[in-house]
Parts: structure tokens; C-alpha cells; sequence
């Protein structure tokens, strides 16, 4: 491990943590424009965090230390993820501690205590958004496996830097067995981030909610630090997505022309991705709970057929 | 002494377990000596059996002895090799940390007097020991019945209570179906020489056929006390049955034993290995470990619950089984050694974790007198320690890094994903669909990990005298302690652990891991290259501790620390108490929906005009009506059918013995002529 590789390991990992507050920010933005509404614009998220680090925290009398610990384990666990993950450069140090599989053992982490955490104080609420995180959980973490099991088939490997270099530096191909992980990536996104048809970011009505079920008795800072864990997430899952589907443009060195280069093309992809979404979102309804487990089945037998095609096929 | 042989350390072991036993008979009734001595003392001895097999094991010696007890002509034949000495160190050191909690949790009072159980338990680990170093057919049948028979003593400690007897019959009826199994296979294996012990096994190069049968017969022998699909009724009746140390010793070590058995006898003592034995392992490995961990998350007693987690991991082992035989059938022995690895870190990995957590049952059990989940919540206000020690527990158990049940779960995973090479190109597309199922099996333990942490330790006490609960003794916490290290440094250390496995991977396939995995450093390991696939347990722990800890810092500089207290908001609903949160049927509920065919479900919905609304649902399994159901009308019936010769007066039985001698008679040549 050399010197300018923990730069480039500094710098890409910053990146990150100052480009996921902006991503959710550019998507409410086009999801208001999408609404015919003019919108708060990008930099909102940034406003709410610092208002919420401002606050002091409340934290319920029953409250257990594990409650008190969680946000800041979830942070880690999406810091850790966002450094791992080939966003610019796959020339990263850290990202040899975990590949692919390790990856979403990270997201079943953070899951599983954000659930733990929503079951501490006891009330309905909490309860009932661990027992749906749990309920899209269990089916999108496998989900999740298949379509990068997919992508390890034809890289012969489970690494992420080894699967960007094979689908972005080879001869351009088209994979078949990648189209139907692509689908089931799509499925998975939306389910894990908690966006439409899944779960609707921007409501309490119980009926739905499950993400911010789960995050109800948080405050102030604590919150601070779920809301942009839950930023970095979508931002961790958007930048999977375009290492695993559209590579190009990530690039293998580390010295600053080449790193830059790579963030435009970075911020680029993001930006259309962004305005996709808030369309996927502003144009379909929210599902109810129970259709959520056929959806997501859905995702896992397109990720297994995913897996069979390449085996079938060959390539 | 010291520098013995290890065989003779073992025997020492073996002996020491057994004397122990003995002077619990002496002290029958002196609850203080057995409980505070023998006990600890019987841990101690566990230590050194781990100590001496992991020299056994990196030194890789091979021994035999023969031990002219038994009957005539038939002595026990002993022998320690890598596999042996494996499972020994899993049994030392679960014995450790299991006897030094049940010194402090066996109370005085009814049910099976405290020497008489000290008795049982040490003969229960002196068996297991015995049936790891049999290198014959006759010792490893006497050893193996020993351990059945001493561990259905201690499932029926509490025999007062029917349904505890009720569960140890059903425990001791299959235990027994399987040793038929096991002799039969042994039978076969032997190849009519006559000569039982192992040695002669390994030489008889037997057909196709007849291993195929043996293969067969010792899969259902050893899958009995496994608890593979459909044999794995006895798990969920004798496991809460049991006093939970005795449950953790069970589910921890002795239905590894079942693992051991296999393996030697598939890999061993068979000199050849047929693909379809592999494919056969492995599907039914993958249903068994579906079938447990969907009836895991169903459960509403909380040993239920682990012992349907067991069987889910037994099937995990199996499946890992099955790849390294249908691996091993090609002669690709290297892929077969990942497998095997990946079923061996399992084999460590399921011993101290689920040992750990039936121990933490023990002590809410005896804090609270509650195994119904319904009736528990909150503990971790009141019983932090074992609350703690739980977690390590189901985080491993949830197979989530860095722990040790998700190193398993990703060399499993890995050596799914070098499959595409098998010659039979259908075999070829299984094998995704299996990797699929894994990946659903370990995401659905994490559900039933959630629910089982979630609903005993946190939350609000469901019940008002779970607010008196008190927290584990001082020997409990040590004996929860030794498991919870022996997990972490399973799963924080990989290559520690895989220099154990290597030994044992380079003796049944002749290919190891561990120069390999270890070739990038000690703290990361790669089982084939680093472009392929690398994990590091430490950094990726020291990555997010380290992130926490910096964001805790960043924040408590730039902004502040400032925190109140007050009731929970719940969104501004005022009248809110304990009953509110999700019952473990709650939380089991959405499961229910998806997997319903699954199930054998009796529900009683409550309609609204009633006054006394009662809502019931029963979850069964469904073999119970579809297999054992009939067979238990088959056998009452062929009985009583048979009962009607018995009619209790004399002059009918001396008509029998006159018609038997005149058959006998007309059918032997020669007489009567």
C-alpha cells in the first residue's frame, strides 16, 4: 500500500461522502420538476443534515445503549461500502477486505441492526418497520447475490475491480445473462432504497412506510447520521449499478488528471441515472406490502435466470 | 508424559471424563462438589483434549492402538488421524466453555439427581470422544449407542414431565433407526471378509453397487442423528426438552458427529465416489437447510427456534458435503477441497455459535422461567451480559461479516461459482439454482435471527416479572465467554482456523487451502487468487469501527453531544404499552403468507360478534402427517394384529411350539424320514 494510493483511497471515499446528500437532492429535484413544482433544488439534503446536527437528540427512557450506537455503526457500515466500491478509480486498497459477496453481507449488516435498533424501544411502530425491512430484506439480499453472481461468471471472479476491468476493458460485448441481472438489479434498487412502487420516501401513512418506520424514534444527530447513511446507500447502490452495468469511464490509476476525468464521467451517468429514477418513480403507484415479496421474487428468478443464461450460453 | 503420543492423550481424556462420572455417583446428592468441581474440572479436561489434538493435528501425526477390552477376539481398535483430531479440538473446546456454564446453571431440584447428571454428561463427552477415535466397526457402534443412550438420559433430565419423555422416546427411536443404518453400511463396507475394523475397509475395493448402497445406508444412518430431511423430527421435540447446556452439547458437537461419520465413511473407508451421491447430498442438504430455516422463523418457542436453525445449518453442511463429493467424483480435487473447507469452517463455526446461544437461552431461561417468545422482551435492560453475548451469537448465525458464520457461507459461495467446469452440462445448471437457494437460506436466518435477538432481549418486557430477571453467574458468563472468543476469533482470524482445516482437506482429497489463502498475508485470504476473490475480516471490522469512531468524533467537535431523555414518541400516540409491539407470531407472520404450502397450519380467526375474541394458529410440520403418522398407524397396527397370537393361556403357546417343531421337522432334509 503506497502513499498516493491512500490519497486516491482518501479522495475517492470523500467524494462519496459529498456526492450522496447531492444525489438524493438532484432526484427530489427532478421528481418536483416532474411534478410541475419548482422544488427546494439540490442542496437541501445538506440544509437538513446541518439542521438535525444543530438539534439535540431525544432518545426514548427505554432506550438500550445498542439504540444509541446503531446510527453510528450504519454510517460506518455505508462509509465502509462506499470506499470498497469501484466509484472512480479501481485502483483502491481497501477493496480488498470484502468483494461482492462481502459487499451485501455489509448492507445485511447495517440491515440487520437497523432493524435490532427499530425493536429496542418497543413500540408498534419500530416492531412493524423491522418486521418489513426484514420481510425486503431476506428477499432482496439474495437478489442482490444473483445478479453479481452473474457479473462474477463472466469475470471468472467475485472482486469488483476484476469484474469493471473484464466488462470495461474487453472487446465491447453484449452479455445476455447481464440483461436479466440488469432487470433484477432495477427491481432490487428501488426495493433497498426504499423508493416507489416499494416504499415511498417522503410519507409516514403506516400502512406503507417502512423505511421511516424504522427511524421514527431517532433525532436530532442520530438522524443526521440514518438520513445520509440512507443517502450514501442509494448513492453505493447507484454507483454498483454503473460499475456492474455501464463501466466505462471508471478508471484503473490514480493520479489526479485521471481520477478527475473519471468523477465528471461519474457525475454525468449519475445525473441521467437521477432523472431516470425520479421518472420510474414519478410515473408509478406504490404497491401494497403484500405484492412487494412477488416483486421482489421477481428479481430473484431474474437474476437466477440471469446465472442459468450465461451457464446455457456460455458466455 | 507430556511428550506422549497423542492417542495415549486422548485415552487420558477419555479416562478422565469417565472418573469424573464416576465420583458424581459417589457424591449423588452433594449438589456443591458436582456442580463447582467436577464440572469445571470436566471443562479443564476439554481444554487439554483441544490443546493436544491441535498439536495432533499441525504436527499431523497418524496413530493407532489396539485396546484389548471388549469381548473376545474383538478388540477396540483406536486410531487419531487429521480428521479425527479436527473434531476432537471442536469437542474440546465446546466441552470447555458448555461444562463450565452448566457448573453454574444445574439447580438442585426435581428430576435427575446432580451426580447422577454429572454422570450422564461426562459420559455423554467421554462417548463422543470414543466415537472420534473408533477405527472399528464394533468400537465406533459401541461408542456411538453410548453417546445416544447418555445424551437421552440428560434430554429426560426432567423426566416428570410426559412430554419431555415423549420427546426423548422419539429422540432414542431415531437414534436407533439410524445405528441399524450405520451397521448395515459397515456390514457392507467389509465385503465379507469378516474383518471389521477400518483399516480392512479402506483395502476392499467393493463395486459400484454395493457402495452405492453403502453410501446410501450410512447416509440415512448418519443423517438421522443429523437430522437431514425427513429425519429431522427429533431436533425440535428433544432440543427444548433438554436442560440447555445439554441442548448446546448436542447441537453443537454430537450432530456434527453425523458430519464426522460421513465423511469418513464417504471419503475414507469408500474407495470410490460416485457423482450422483454428490448431487443427491447436495439437494437434499439444500431442502433440509430451506426447510429449517423457513420453520425457524415461524417458531414461537425460542429453542424451537434454535433447533430449526440447527437443521437449517446441517443442511448447509450437507449441501457443502455433497459439492466436495460430486467435485471430488470429477478428480477435481482442489475445487473439492474448497468445498470441503467451507463445510469444516462451518462445522467450527455452527459448534461455538449455537452452542453459544442455547447457553444464553439457559440463562433467560432461568431468569425468567419463559421459553414461549410471547412472553419475554426487554431483557437487555436487565440481563445485559448475556443480551451481548447473545448478539455475537446471531450476528454469526445470521452468516454476516466479519463473524464466522459468513466466512463458511462465502467459501460455500465461492466454490458454487467455479462449478461451470463440471463435464455434465446439467449438473452444470443446478448448480446456480443451488447457489440461489443458499443465498435465500442465509438471507432468511438473518429474519430468523432478528426475530429471535429482537423479541427476547429487546423491546418492552412483555410480562411484569421479567423486570426481576437477573443476569447470568459468574461461571455461566465464563462458560458463554469461552464460546463467544472461540466465535469471534473464527471469524476475525480466518487463516488461524484454516491451517486447522488444511491438515484434514490434504488427508481426504490430497489438496489444502491454506498455503494458498494465507499467500497474501495472514490477515486476508484468497483461496485461489487475489484477481478472483479476497476477504479480510480485520480491516473490513477496523474499516467500519474506525468510520464510527471518526464520525463520532467529527460530530461531537463541529456540533455537540447534547442528549435528553424522555418517553418514546411513537409519532405522537400517547397510550402505548408493552402488548403494542409485534408478537414472535407477528413477526413470523409475513413468512407464513409467502411459504404457505410449507406449512401444516390449524387457524382460529376470531369472528367480530365475539365477545371473547380468541386468535390461535398452530404451525406443523408436515411430516409429521405424511410420514411418521403412518408409520406409527402401521406399526399399532401390524401389532395388534400380532397380539392376537399372544392369548396368555398355556395350552395355546404349547400348541404353537408343537406346530413349529412339526414344521420344522418337515422342512429340514434328512429328519423325519
Amino acid at each position: 500500500m503506497t502513499l498516493s494510493q491512500i490519497y486516491s483511497q482518501i479522495f475517492v471515499t470523500l467524494c462519496s461522502l459529498v456526492i450522496a446528500p447531492l444525489l438524493l437532492g438532484w432526484i427530489n429535484q427532478c421528481r418536483a420538476w416532474l411534478a410541475n413544482r419548482s422544488g427546494p433544488g439540490i442542496f437541501q439534503p445538506y440544509r437538513l443534515l446541518h439542521k438535525l446536527f444543530n438539534k439535540d437528540s431525544v432518545i426514548a427512557d427505554s432506550a438500550s445503549p445498542l439504540f444509541r450506537f446503531v446510527p453510528y455503526l450504519i454510517f460506518g457500515c455505508m462509509f465502509l461500502a462506499s470506499a470498497i466500491i469501484p466509484t472512480l478509480s479501481t485502483d483502491l486498497p481497501l477493496a480488498r477486505a470484502a468483494d461482492a459477496i462481502a459487499l451485501v453481507g455489509l448492507f445485511a449488516l447495517a440491515r440487520v441492526f437497523l432493524a435490532l435498533a427499530a425493536m429496542d424501544i418497543g413500540t408498534a411502530f419500530g416492531t412493524l418497520g423491522a418486521r418489513r425491512e426484514m420481510l425486503v430484506g431476506f428477499l432482496a439480499e439474495p437478489a442482490l447475490l444473483t445478479v453479481f453472481f452473474s457479473s462474477s461468471l463472466i469475470a471468472n471472479s467475485t472482486a469488483l475491480k476484476t469484474i469493471v476491468h473484464v466488462v470495461s476493458k474487453g472487446e465491447f460485448t453484449i452479455y445476455p445473462s447481464l440483461v436479466f441481472a440488469g432487470m433484477a438489479f432495477v427491481l432490487v434498487f428501488l426495493a433497498e432504497n426504499a423508493r416507489v412502487p416499494v416504499d415511498n420516501p417522503s410519507t409516514h401513512l403506516e400502512l406503507t412506510m417502512i423505511h421511516e418506520a424504522l427511524i421514527l424514534e431517532y433525532s436530532g444527530r442520530h438522524l443526521a447520521l440514518l438520513e445520509w447513511a440512507a443517502s450514501l446507500k442509494l448513492f453505493a447502490y447507484s454507483t454498483i449499478g454503473i460499475a456492474l452495468f455501464i463501466p466505462w469511464g471508471i478508471t484503473d490509476g490514480r493520479n489526479s488528471g485521471q481520477i478527475l476525468l473519471a468523477l465528471t464521467f461519474l457525475l454525468l451517468k449519475l445525473a441521467i441515472l437521477g432523472g431516470i429514477l425520479a421518472l420510474v418513480e414519478t410515473l408509478s403507484a406504490k404497491m401494497r406490502i403484500f405484492r412487494v415479496p412477488e416483486f421482489l421474487a421477481t428479481a430473484f428468478l431474474l437474476g437466477v435466470i440471469g446465472m442459468l443464461t450465461h451457464i446455457l450460453l456460455g458466455t | 508424559m507430556l511428550n506422549g503420543p497423542p492417542i495415549n492423550w486422548v485415552l487420558w481424556v477419555i479416562g478422565a471424563w469417565l472418573s469424573i462420572g464416576l465420583l458424581g455417583i459417589i457424591a449423588l446428592r452433594k449438589f456443591g462438589v458436582v456442580a463447582k468441581i467436577f464440572f469445571p474440572l470436566g471443562g479443564l479436561v476439554g481444554l487439554v483434549l483441544a490443546g493436544f489434538s491441535a498439536r495432533a493435528l499441525t504436527s499431523g501425526t497418524v496413530e493407532s492402538r489396539v485396546l484389548p477390552i471388549g469381548l473376545p477376539q474383538l478388540e477396540f481398535h483406536l486410531r487419531i488421524d487429521q480428521l479425527s483430531a479436527f473434531f476432537l479440538f471442536i469437542l474440546g473446546v465446546a466441552a470447555l466453555g458448555i461444562s463450565l456454564f452448566s457448573a453454574g446453571y444445574f439447580r438442585n431440584g426435581a428430576g435427575t439427581a446432580p451426580g447422577l447428571l454429572c454422570l450422564e454428561f461426562h459420559f455423554f463427552l467421554a462417548s463422543m470422544a470414543l466415537v472420534l477415535i473408533a477405527d472399528d466397526a464394533y468400537a465406533f457402534m459401541v461408542a456411538w449407542e453410548s453417546m445416544a443412550l447418555s445424551s437421552y438420559f440428560l434430554v429426560t433430565a426432567n423426566h416428570r414431565i410426559p412430554k419431555i419423555r415423549a420427546a426423548g422416546f422419539l429422540y432414542l427411536l431415531i437414534a436407533h433407526v439410524g445405528a441399524i443404518a450405520v451397521l448395515l453400511s459397515f456390514g457392507i463396507l467389509q465385503a465379507n471378509t469378516g474383518d471389521y475394523t477400518f483399516a480392512n475397509m479402506r483395502l476392499q475395493q467393493i463395486s459400484p453397487f454395493w457402495a452405492s448402497v453403502a453410501f446410501l445406508l450410512a447416509l440415512f444412518g448418519f443423517g438421522a442423528k443429523g437430522g437431514i430431511l425427513p429425519l429431522h423430527v427429533w431436533l425440535p421435540e428433544a432440543h427444548p426438552a433438554a436442560p440447555s447446556p445439554v441442548s448446546a452439547l448436542m447441537s453443537g458437537v454430537m450432530i456434527k458427529m453425523a458430519i464426522y461419520g460421513l465423511l469418513r465413511v464417504s471419503f475414507d473407508l469408500l474407495h470410490i465416489q460416485i457423482w450422483w451421491w454428490g448431487v443427491l447430498l447436495l439437494a437434499l442438504g439444500i431442502a433440509t437447510a430451506l426447510f429449517g430455516v423457513i420453520f425457524a422463523t415461524v417458531q414461537t418457542d425460542m429453542k424451537r427456534l434454535l433447533a430449526y436453525s440447527s437443521i437449517e445449518n446441517m443442511g448447509l453442511l450437507f449441501a457443502a458435503m455433497g459439492l466436495a463429493l460430486l467435485f471430488r467424483s470429477y478428480g477435481m480435487n482442489t475445487l473439492s477441497a474448497l468445498a470441503l473447507t467451507a463445510c469444516l469452517y462451518h462445522v467450527g463455526a455452527h459448534a461455538f455459535f449455537k452452542s453459544l446461544l442455547f447457553l444464553t437461552t439457559g440463562s433467560v431461561l432461568h431468569a425468567t422461567g419463559e421459553r414461549n417468545l410471547g412472553k419475554l422482551g426487554g431483557l437487555i435492560r436487565f440481563m445485559p451480559w448475556v443480551a451481548w453475548l447473545a448478539l455475537i451469537g446471531i450476528l454469526a448465525s445470521s452468516g454476516l461479516p466479519p463473524f464466522s458464520g459468513f466466512i463458511s457461507e462465502w467459501l460455500l459461495l465461492q466454490s458454487f461459482l467455479f462449478t461451470p467446469g463440471l463435464p455434465q452440462s446439467f449438473l452444470n445448471m443446478l448448480i446456480p439454482v443451488a447457489a440461489a437457494s443458499i443465498a435465500l437460506t442465509a438471507a432468511l436466518a438473518g429474519y430468523a435471527m432478528v426475530k429471535f435477538f429482537g423479541v427476547v432481549f429487546l423491546g418492552q418486557p412483555r410480562e411484569e416479572k421479567l423486570r426481576d430477571a437477573h443476569d447470568a453467574g459468574r461461571l455461566e458468563k465464563m462458560g458463554m465467554l469461552c464460546l463467544a472468543l472461540a466465535t469471534l476469533i473464527l471469524g476475525l482470524a480466518p487463516n488461524l482456523f484454516l491451517h486447522f482445516i488444511d491438515p484434514v482437506t490434504k488427508l481426504l482429497v490430497g489438496r489444502g487451502l491454506a498455503s494458498g489463502a494465507t499467500a497474501n498475508g495472514w490477515w486476508l485470504i484468497t483461496p485461489t487468487s487475489l484477481e478472483r476473490a479476497s476477504y479480510s475480516p480485520l480491516y473490513f471490522l477496523m474499516g467500519v469501527a474506525l468510520a464510527s469512531a471518526l464520525v463520532f468524533a467529527v460530530v461531537r467537535i463541529f456540533y455537540h453531544g447534547r442528549m435528553r431523555r424522555a418517553p418514546a414518541w411513537t409519532g405522537g400516540h400517547v397510550w402505548q404499552n408493552a402488548r403494542m409491539q409485534d408478537t414472535a407470531e407477528g413477526y413470523g407472520q409475513p413468512i407464513r403468507q409467502i411459504f404457505e404450502s410449507f406449512f401444516d397450519m390449524e387457524r382460529h380467526l376470531p369472528r367480530p360478534e365475539e365477545s371473547a375474541p380468541e386468535y390461535k394458529v398452530v404451525v406443523n410440520d408436515k411430516f409429521w402427517k405424511g410420514i411418521y403418522l403412518p408409520i406409527a398407524n402401521a406399526t399399532e397396527f401390524i401389532s395388534a394384529q400380532v397380539g392376537r397370537l399372544q392369548q396368555g393361556r398355556i395350552s395355546i403357546y404349547l400348541l404353537y411350539s408343537f406346530l413349529t417343531l412339526l414344521l420344522t421337522l418337515l422342512l429340514v432334509p434328512g429328519v423325519g424320514r
